[in-house]
């Protein structure tokens, strides 16, 4: 197509040659800077509190009462105030997110409002009035963080390479997934099952939420909504709504002859029902309308109740006012045009199509929860104000009074803690919208801030939304996503994907018209078919038509570049539909691109010199028209070229850099595009788990599991995107010297072999920090919790062993190590915790019972901190941080960054390891086998080009559709008398004789993972039982024993090892000796049939426990299971 | 004859070819080889072994080891590695530690300090001592604690200039002497080998007081009792030119060697490549990516020429380190000679 800023080109403009950007990539930390990686949730977090949250209250301003038609309530303003804790009552301090991490408290804020109300007659005006407390998401606008320096940020004890964007909600740090949304109040024609042709719309406006269909029955157009008992006939729907002439019906739908043609029968239908005339059409579906449940109010007529349907909840994002329906009139039509235009043709809609939908983000799914609570306060409000008014008091009332604040605090509160969404309004019910933040490594903490959860069920076997979208192409990774059940429906951002926020309307609205777009209200409505118009459609809403869409397009965005409109909105032709779209919403996935003018780039050398020297900022490249973002829709109508040598006249759009379209687990693979793609992702998953640092303030938390390295390092082989996280600065893993060679045997499937001297060093180490907590609460009965001083031995006078590591103050002292079942806190607990009657006798001395924190596990842990502070309630709060620093055993994982993972199969003593001519010694033997089958060529890369890199001293690059080349890392190699493959001459450690091979031999970059030995072995011989079966417990936690199976029993059963089944299924587990009556074939007790009254018949049995309770239950319903017993001799 | 040089080749060098070494291992078992006296003669031993010192510093040693076999150097290896003792930090006894570095990592990385002290001159420690003597122990103590310098300018932001004693160094560590130590060494020196491998940073206020018990091990146990940064040998290289190799083709030669390996001579003005010291080789067989090259040269290394280097930690000059290595094998062979005989005493 004819694209824009495409004007004649002379034929020297046209062979010059096509001069490369240098570093054009520069612009990514531009961008990031601005943007940064989490700013989608931060800006939308933003534009709520700033703006979202006035507009609620101005919906929902005024609260009236029933009762006295002169009293009312009105909200003049409301804010967000700044992050505080009330200290004592009415005294309020200003907090800091770590002080509410470790305090288990909320990082909220107050929300004031100011209101005018009556009291009696008086009118009153009074400002800042708390109504609740909002959870404050980490460096927004509101947050203390903003705008602070890195040393200011040391001060608060928090890291400044954090990302911010979650909430810390009871001293649990909490995100709000970014939730995945097909597209609101737009037209979707998609084929049925039966493929009927069918159109369907979610219209959605603060108010209401509805879902209208199209749908074919017998050639005939019918609309389905559920507020209609059946599908009603269009043709109906349009008498109802006012045009009751048939030719004015099929002017608007179209006139050409196949269009009419089918829609005829639909006419046909309309007449064949008798209805003429919109009263008899309003008759029709007033008898079709479900009945809603009556709140008093006047009675409306069926008719009035049909006019009100079709007015308010029928397309209810196309407005209508004072029953004016032609602009719904227009926009049925032109449902129903698609539909018939998609029959023949079959140019259905993709649901699939990432244009078609929208992400919601915090702010908008944190401001339908507020106004759905702000909407039951003010409910609230006027009940009690129905209540109160009537009732004549001295006081006069005083709704100020009445107006709680924990309400809309525990609201908020609780739906983020506990992640269920639940509105009435929306009759949504969602859970899992919030996370923990996943602090096992930095990148685990950003790749939660990056994921998309959508909708869909996980459990369906649907491939359609799990598999990769064409339209995804730079906006989602394509490498990042789980494994599984939720594959391909939990998503990441790229790396310079952002997403918009709302924006307002009005001036676009009146832009467009001033560019020639016609308001279709004015129109007949055959102008809709019109080959050469084409409709303009602002965020689903019909605007128009233009005759010149080209011009419309052109002229927007040259304006949009100037900076007259906003840079998120866009503007994309349809050819197929005769469309433009216009979208200003929020929500859509957008990324910037360099605009491309008469084949050259807009961004030229001097642009980005002025960039490195700091004159210039990514908001500059926007404003100057070098640079805007698109959106999925609009970059389908652009030619975007890859790179500058791809550019030809039809180019309109230069992508910055490739490398950005993956995402920022993605990005941490060096070489990733050598690599077979589903390593990529595995790697995705497994740098979650990687241990290493998790941010400068990792020391001060006090986290339930925190693993840290002890000797963590940066990468020898970086790429661009570690650079732009700071990867490098809190690094995950370490380089490994690797031997790719075959190694004793116990390096088989995917097995390490470990060099011991190098463990010794400190390769691998780790620390596990885990927490023990403690309140000490006060009761109602005025008795309280205490902690008592340690126990001491009668005869040494020393501390008893259990209590051997408490201070005198009865609680652990720091430094100490602790061992399995030694008190931590020695807590005392009264033993009545409850008022006493009244009128019971005095109360005495409270009787205490110790209720000790002990340490459990397997290991002895270190006592590194004990904080004593007070939670929300006021409740003494202790807690202690237990240390573990580990060295890797057989067993423990580990992997590269390519997906690579394995096990500590042997360690080796250095001097039976393998050596080079220049005596180094491998840190982990990698046997050969892992690679063919993988694929993972980006490893051996990543090999050759860390080898190099040591050689020089210099860090190499292995970015993505880039970084050092093979062939110059080849080089460098054998300038420094090293073979150009990488493989050496190496002589075995434990014959001293040379190896016959040559061995692949250099750095790696390893990641220690999370899952080792000593948190999962497990064995027992015996040990404890369940209480009602008397099997032995299940599971490790419970020192549980190991389950033989089903299967495992069929084996046994196979052979014909019956005795072996006998003990593993009774006498090893729960074997049990019964008395049963040979007569009755009942249970008895100590040799006595309670039934028989005899003891003669009475035998004694072992049976399984679990048997004998099956009968006992049996009986407890009416049933006797009898035994039958015979010698078995007999 | 030819076949007699092909089998000399076979017994004397390992071949390094494009894809693979051949001829690894040592095959000159007696009566392998018709036409070779290879049993074991002291004589002939003595004519042939040789050690040479090629280069000797303070901290290394480079040294040939000639006429030997693979296993008896490769002892000469391990147990430089593995089994010369030194002393080491074992034991740390935490009176304070306010710093961030925890408990375990700051006795870990004290640990690993090399510590200047002669183990000739201690015992091994029993199993299971807890408390240390005289002759087992050496205590260090590590007591210091930072503050901040009240002489700093207001506003500087250097370390160094605001704070005292904030980097911890191994020079902090000192000697304490047990018992009667002092006797013992009269002009004793024990100190860690380096004064500045740095320990810790601490901050105004930290401080750390742990007292050190240094003892006698054994690097098999732990890497930090080991003697060596590293010790391993390679086998002297040996190249041969098989065919004459002329004017450009001799300079890409040239190229696909160390420098030195190679030299160009110019005879009748011609360049006539030539093997000046084939000892400088490192072997990144560079010949083979050259097809016209590959089959005029030879690559292998002699086998039994050995070029060992050992670098010393700096607890014990490399010297002693071989010395001692040397004596601790002669160890291992009179034990096992005993074991011999006293199973043949039963």
């Amino acid at each position: 197509m004819e694209a824009l800023g495409l004007g004649a080109l002379t034929p020297e403009q046209a062979a010059a040659p096509v001069n490369t950007v240098e570093e054009k990539w520069r612009l990514l930390p531009a961008f990031l800077k601005v943007k940064g990686l989490v700013k989608q949730h931060i800006d939308s977090f933003n534009y709520f509190i700033n703006v979202e949250i006035k507009k609620i209250m101005k919906a929902n301003e005024k609260v009236t009462s029933d009762a006295d038609p002169m009293w009312y309530l009105k909200y003049l303003n409301i804010y967000v105030g700044t992050p505080d804790v009330e200290e004592s009552f009415n005294v309020t301090r200003p907090v800091s997110p770590h002080e509410c991490r470790l305090r288990d408290m909320t990082y909220s804020a107050p929300i004031t409002v100011d209101i005018e109300y009556t009291r009696g007659s008086q009118r009153i005006i009074r400002n800042a009035l708390p109504i609740g407390r909002m959870p404050i998401m980490l460096r927004s606008s509101n947050c203390v963080l903003t705008g602070k320096t890195p040393a200011e940020f040391a001060k608060l004890n928090e890291c400044p390479l954090d990302p911010g964007g979650y909430f810390i909600v009871k001293g649990v740090e909490k995100v709000i997934l970014i939730q995945e949304q097909l597209s609101k109040n737009r037209i979707i024609v998609e084929a049925d099952r039966k493929g009927t042709v069918g159109a369907s719309v979610t219209s959605s406006t603060h108010e209401k939420k509805s879902r209208t269909n199209m749908v074919v029955k017998q050639g005939r157009f019918y609309l389905r909504h559920n507020t209609l008992s059946e599908d009603i006939p269009i043709a109906i729907i349009f008498k109802a709504m006012g045009v009751e002439s048939d030719q004015e019906i099929v002017q608007m739908i179209g006139t050409e002859e196949h269009v009419m043609a089918a829609f005829a029968p639909s006419l046909e239908e309309c007449q064949k029902a008798q209805i003429f005339t919109q009263m008899q059409a309003l008759k029709y579906i007033g008898n079709k309308v479900r009945r809603q449940r009556m709140w008093g109010g006047p009675k409306k007529t069926k008719m009035e109740e049909a006019r009100e349907l079709l007015a308010s909840t029928i397309l209810t994002h196309v407005l209508v006012k004072e029953f004016n329906f032609r602009a719904k009139c227009i926009y049925t039509a032109v449902m129903v045009r698609r539909v018939i235009l998609a029959q023949g043709e079959n140019k259905v809609d993709d649901r699939d199509y990432y244009g078609n939908k929208r992400l919601e983000l915090a702010g908008q799914l944190l401001s339908l929860l507020f106004e759905d609570l702000f909407k039951k306060f003010n409910s609230e409000l006027k009940k009690i104000a129905d209540q109160v008014i009537p009732k004549q008091r001295a006081a006069q009332f005083d709704v100020v009074k009445h107006m709680r604040q924990d309400q809309i605090t525990n609201g908020m509160v609780n739906a983020i803690s506990t992640g269920n969404w639940s509105l009435k309004r929306f009759k949504m019910d969602r859970q899992g919208v919030t996370q923990v933040l996943s602090r096992l490594s930095y990148i685990s903490a950003l790749g939660m801030m990056t994921r998309i959860s959508s909708q869909f069920e996980k459990t369906r076997k649907v491939s359609g939304p799990r598999s990769l979208q064409p339209s995804q192409w730079g906006m989602l990774c394509p490498s990042d996503t789980p494994e599984g059940e939720a594959c391909g429906l939990v998503k990441n951002l790229a790396l310079m994907t952002h997403i918009t926020t709302d924006m307002e309307d009005g001036p676009i609205i009146k832009l467009a018209s001033n560019l020639g777009v016609e308001d279709v209200n004015l129109l007949c409505g055959e102008e809709l078919s019109y080959p050469n118009v084409f409709l303009v459609f602002l965020n689903g809403n019909i605007l128009g038509v233009i005759r010149d869409h080209q011009k419309l397009v052109n002229t927007f965005r040259i304006l949009r570049r100037a900076g007259y409109i906003n840079e998120f909105v866009s503007i994309s032709t349809n050819l197929s539909d005769r469309c433009v779209y216009i979208s200003s919403d929020g929500g859509r996935l957008c990324r910037p691109y360099i605009i491309v003018k008469k084949q050259k780039p807009a961004v030229t050398n001097k642009h980005m010199e002025e960039l490195a020297q700091g004159y210039r900022n990514f908001e500059d490249f926007l404003h100057e028209g070098l640079v805007e973002y698109l959106d999925v829709n609009e970059e389908n109508d652009c030619n975007i070229a890859l790179y500058e040598n791809t550019i030809n006249k039809d180019t309109t759009h230069l992508e910055i850099e490739p490398f950005t379209l993956l995402g920022v687990c993605a990005g941490l693979i060096p070489y990733p595009h050598h690599n077979q793609s589903p390593r990529n992702t595995y790697q995705c998953a497994m740098g979650k788990q990687a241990m290493g640092t998790i941010g400068y303030n990792q020391r001060n938390r006090i986290d339930t599991l925190m693993y840290l390295l002890a000797y963590p390092q940066k990468p020898m082989v970086k790429t661009k995107t570690i650079e732009l996280i700071d990867f490098e600065k809190l690094p995950a893993g370490q380089n490994a010297t690797v031997a790719v060679m075959s190694y004793s045997g116990y390096d088989i499937e995917d097995a390490l072999v470990l060099n011991k001297a190098s463990l010794d060093r400190g390769f691998g180490r780790c620390l596990v920090y885990k927490n023990a907590k403690c309140t000490l609460k006060r009761y109602t009965n005025q008795t309280f919790d205490k902690v008592m001083g340690p126990m001491l031995d009668a005869a040494t006078r020393k501390p008893i062993w259990r209590h051997e590591i408490l201070d005198a103050d009865g609680i652990c002292s720091p430094g100490e190590k602790v061992e399995n079942k030694q008190v931590l806190v020695n807590k005392s607990m009264p033993t009545v915790t409850q008022t006493p009657l009244e009128g019971s006798s005095v109360p005495q001395q409270p009787q205490y019972k110790d209720v000790p924190v002990t340490y459990k596990g397997a290991t002895d842990s270190y006592i590194e901190k004990v904080m004593i502070s007070s939670n929300a309630e006021d409740a003494f709060l202790i807690k202690m941080l237990l240390r573990q620093t580990r060295r890797p055993e057989i067993g423990d994982k580990f992997s590269s960054r390519h997906g690579q993972k394995g096990v500590c199969g042997l360690i080796v003593p250095q001097e039976d390891m393998p050596f080079c001519d220049t005596g180094i010694c491998p840190d982990i033997i990698m046997n050969p086998h892992g690679f063919p089958s993988r694929m993972t060529v980006g490893k051996l890369i990543e090999l050759l080009a860390g080898k190099a890199g040591v050689l020089d001293g210099r860090f190499h690059y292995g970015t993505a559709f880039g970084g050092s080349k093979v062939k110059d890392v080849c080089e460098d190699l054998i300038r420094h008398g090293y073979n150009y493959l990488g493989k050496d001459y190496v002589t075995s450690g434990i014959t001293g004789e040379p190896l016959e091979a040559y061995i692949y031999f250099g750095p790696v970059y390893y990641q220690k993972l999370k899952h080792m030995v000593l948190d999962k072995m497990h064995a027992r011989a015996r040990g404890p039982r369940a209480v009602l079966t008397r099997q032995p417990t299940e599971g490790r936690s419970r020192d549980g024993g190991l389950r033989l199976g089903e299967m495992e029993r069929d084996c046994l059963i196979g052979y014909g090892a019956s005795m072996l089944l006998l003990e593993r299924l009774m006498i090893s587990s729960d074997a049990f000796e019964v008395d049963v009556c040979g007569q009755c074939g009942l249970l008895g007790y100590s040799g006595w049939c309670h039934y028989c009254k005899s003891s003669c018949h009475v035998s004694s049995l072992r049976i399984p426990y679990a048997c004998k309770l099956l009968f006992q239950e049996l009986q407890s319903m009416n049933i006797i299971p009898r035994l039958k017993l015979a010698k078995y001799n007999e | 004859m030819a076949a007699r040089r092909g089998t000399d080749e076979m017994r004397d060098r390992v071949v390094l070819g494009e894809f693979g070494v051949r001829n690894v291992h040592t095959t000159d078992f007696p009566g392998n080889y018709p036409g070779y006296e290879d049993a074991w003669d002291q004589r002939r031993f003595e004519e042939a072994f040789r050690v040479d010192v090629i280069r000797e510093e303070e901290d290394a040693l480079e040294f040939d080891m000639v006429g030997i076999d693979a296993a008896i150097a490769n002892a000469f290896r391990r147990i430089l590695l593995a089994e010369v003792p030194t002393m080491a930090v074992e034991k740390v006894f935490v009176y304070n530690n306010t710093s961030i570095v925890q408990d375990e990592i700051l006795a870990h990385r004290l640990g690993l300090i090399p510590i200047r002290a002669d183990p000739r001159l201690f015992e091994y420690r029993n199993q299971g001592d807890q408390e240390g003597t005289e002759i087992d122990t050496l205590q260090f103590q590590l007591k210091i604690k930072c503050k901040r310098n009240p002489q700093a300018a207001k506003e500087s932001s250097d370390p160094d200039e605001l704070y005292f004693n904030h980097k911890v160094y191994s020079k902090h560590m000192t000697w304490v002497p047990l018992g009667n130590q002092t006797d013992l060494f009269p002009d004793a020196d024990f100190r860690p080998v380096h004064d500045d491998i740095l320990i810790a940073l601490l901050r105004p206020g930290q401080e750390i007081d742990v007292l050190m018990h240094c003892v006698k091990g054994i690097g098999k146990d732990h890497a930090k009792f080991s003697p060596v940064a590293t010790a391993s040998y390679r086998l002297l290289p040996d190249i041969t030119l098989l065919q004459p190799v002329e004017d450009e083709a001799a300079e890409t030669l040239q190229k696909c060697f160390s420098p030195g390996v190679i030299e160009i001579q110019n005879i009748n003005g011609k360049k006539v490549a030539r093997v000046a010291n084939a000892r400088l080789d490192t072997f990144s067989r560079e010949v083979f990516r050259h097809e016209g090259l590959k089959n005029l040269v030879r690559l292998a290394r002699v086998r039994n020429h050995y070029i060992f280097s050992v670098e010393s930690t700096g607890i014990l000059p490399p010297d002693v380190l071989v010395s001692e290595a040397i004596k601790i094998l002669m160890g291992k062979c009179q034990r096992f000679l005993n074991e011999l005989d006293s199973v043949s005493m039963e």
